[in-house]
């Protein structure tokens, strides 16, 4: 996005200059440089939350648009995630000690026989700077997997994953034994994954079908906060 | 002298396809990677009654692609042939293109993947390897093309292990035995980080299919 980075001097920029630099270091993965610029806000009086959103998340939204669009593509975005990451591995500790406004919380993981974690991996990090705590159970999860987390953690929403076509008839095994147990409406239901869509999505009886990261936190965000309303109103 | 290639170059069944006129009585349309297995068999069988039509092999790094282009080319060329068989397994497509097959009236080869029909659908699926990565001839010649580069590994080699680090081995699923491909997957293998294994496949149920479809009524 930006060609002349390197003659930029980050803590001469003033906030607002310096946000929108940081939205070109994330959009062209440089880690280095959003560490630098994350350390440089937070000594500037910015609280953790403010950062995480507006530099972090306002930059990786600005990625997840391009992806969608077909202008960046794997490798860009998951240079961009790595960069994300290291922010926040710096703002972690510091939003648990600020108590930063928690949106919801998911359990995330890929279903059994699929090892692959990319998309997955990208959904979690951006739910994360979006304010949902995130537990992620990795890859290859049976469906004990998936109810043990759920019983542990009794989170707002089950996110589950899977790039073969071969692994992502699995995720209505998990919603099918939800629905046996009687648990299925306890939790907002997210699938994702390159061969699904949304008619598969509603097939298997899932909330939705979220075809990137930014869609998941944008559908998160709308369902975790349509049932509080619900849940206030009802 | 190097003997003469009768078959369309790997970088132009990648990029651009392959196309026959119409001269036979059934039309494979099949994906770039499969055309030289393809054009192998038919030309061992005598097959001559076949013309093939490829779409670029390409289209595999964009699955959503392959349902509208493998129906855009079934409608196009129909009116030609007695018969289309499509050439593709689901390929990731999350079984629409088998919908879109139906639909149409067409028949295609059975299996998730070219890697799993090669190896025999079930054999593949009893062997529940998920941690294995494949390569097949054509992934083996196209491996830079179509691995390497479109997973940015050229530019960002630091992206390699989040990227693969899943997987335990890469499994070359070996059509021809040829020792220079035998060699290259091998540095294949050692340049994702993965152990190596060689496995001959021939063509296995893309024969079977192919043999079927050329002796149907």
């Amino acid at each position: 996005m930006s060609d002349d980075g390197d003659d930029i001097i980050l803590s001469e920029l003033d906030d607002e200059e310096l946000v929108e630099q940081m939205w070109d270091d994330l959009y062209d993965g440089l880690k280095d440089e959003i560490v630098e610029g994350v350390n440089i806000l937070l000594e500037r009086g910015w609280a953790p939350y403010r950062v995480l959103t507006e530099a972090l998340v306002g930059g990786m939204t600005i990625v997840g648009k391009d992806f969608r669009d077909g202008i960046l593509f794997v490798p860009e975005v998951l240079l961009a995630a790595n960069a994300m990451k290291a922010g926040m591995g710096i703002l972690k500790p510091l939003l648990a000690e600020t108590g930063a406004p928690r949106v919801g919380k998911m359990v995330i993981g890929t279903v059994k026989g699929d090892i692959h974690d990319i998309g997955k991996n990208l959904v979690g990090m951006m739910m994360e700077g979006a304010g949902f705590e995130v537990v992620d159970l990795g890859i290859n999860n049976p469906v004990e997997s998936y109810l043990e987390a759920l019983e542990t953690e009794k989170p707002d929403i089950l996110g589950m994953s899977a790039l073969l076509t071969t692994t992502m008839p699995y995720m209505k095994v998990v919603i099918d034994t939800l629905v046996e147990q009687g648990k299925r409406d306890d939790y907002i239901v997210l699938v994702g994954g390159a061969p699904l869509n949304e008619e598969f999505g509603k097939a298997i009886g899932a909330d939705a079908y979220c075809r990137d990261a930014a869609v998941a936190v944008e559908t998160a965000k709308e369902l975790v906060g349509r049932r509080h309303n619900q849940g206030a109103t009802g | 002298m190097q003997p003469v290639d009768p078959y369309p170059s790997d970088a132009r069944l990648t990029e651009d396809g392959y196309a026959e006129p119409a001269t036979g009585r059934i039309l494979l349309i099949a994906c770039g990677a499969l055309a030289r297995e393809i054009l192998a068999l038919r030309d061992a069988n005598g097959w001559d009654h076949m013309d093939l039509h490829c779409l670029p092999a390409k289209l595999h790094l964009y699955p959503d692609k392959i349902t509208p282009a493998v129906a855009a080319m079934v409608n196009e060329r129909r009116a030609d042939y007695a018969r289309i068989f499509v050439v593709y397994a689901d390929c990731g497509t999350g079984g629409a293109l088998q919908a879109k097959c139906a639909e149409l009236g067409v028949e295609m080869v059975a299996g998730p993947h070219c890697y799993a029909f090669f190896e025999g659908n079930e054999i593949f699926a009893a062997r529940d390897e998920i941690t294995a990565f494949y390569l097949t001839d054509f992934l083996v010649r196209q491996f830079d093309a179509f691995i390497w580069k479109p997973m940015g590994l050229d530019r960002h080699p630091e992206l390699r292990d989040m990227m693969f680090g899943n997987y335990t081995k890469l499994v070359y699923q070996a059509q021809t035995d040829d020792p220079a491909l035998r060699a290259k997957a091998e540095d294949c293998a050692r340049r994702l980080g993965l152990d190596y294994e060689y496995r001959f496949t021939g063509y296995g149920d893309l024969e079977t299919s192919l043999t079927r479809q050329a002796t149907k009524a």
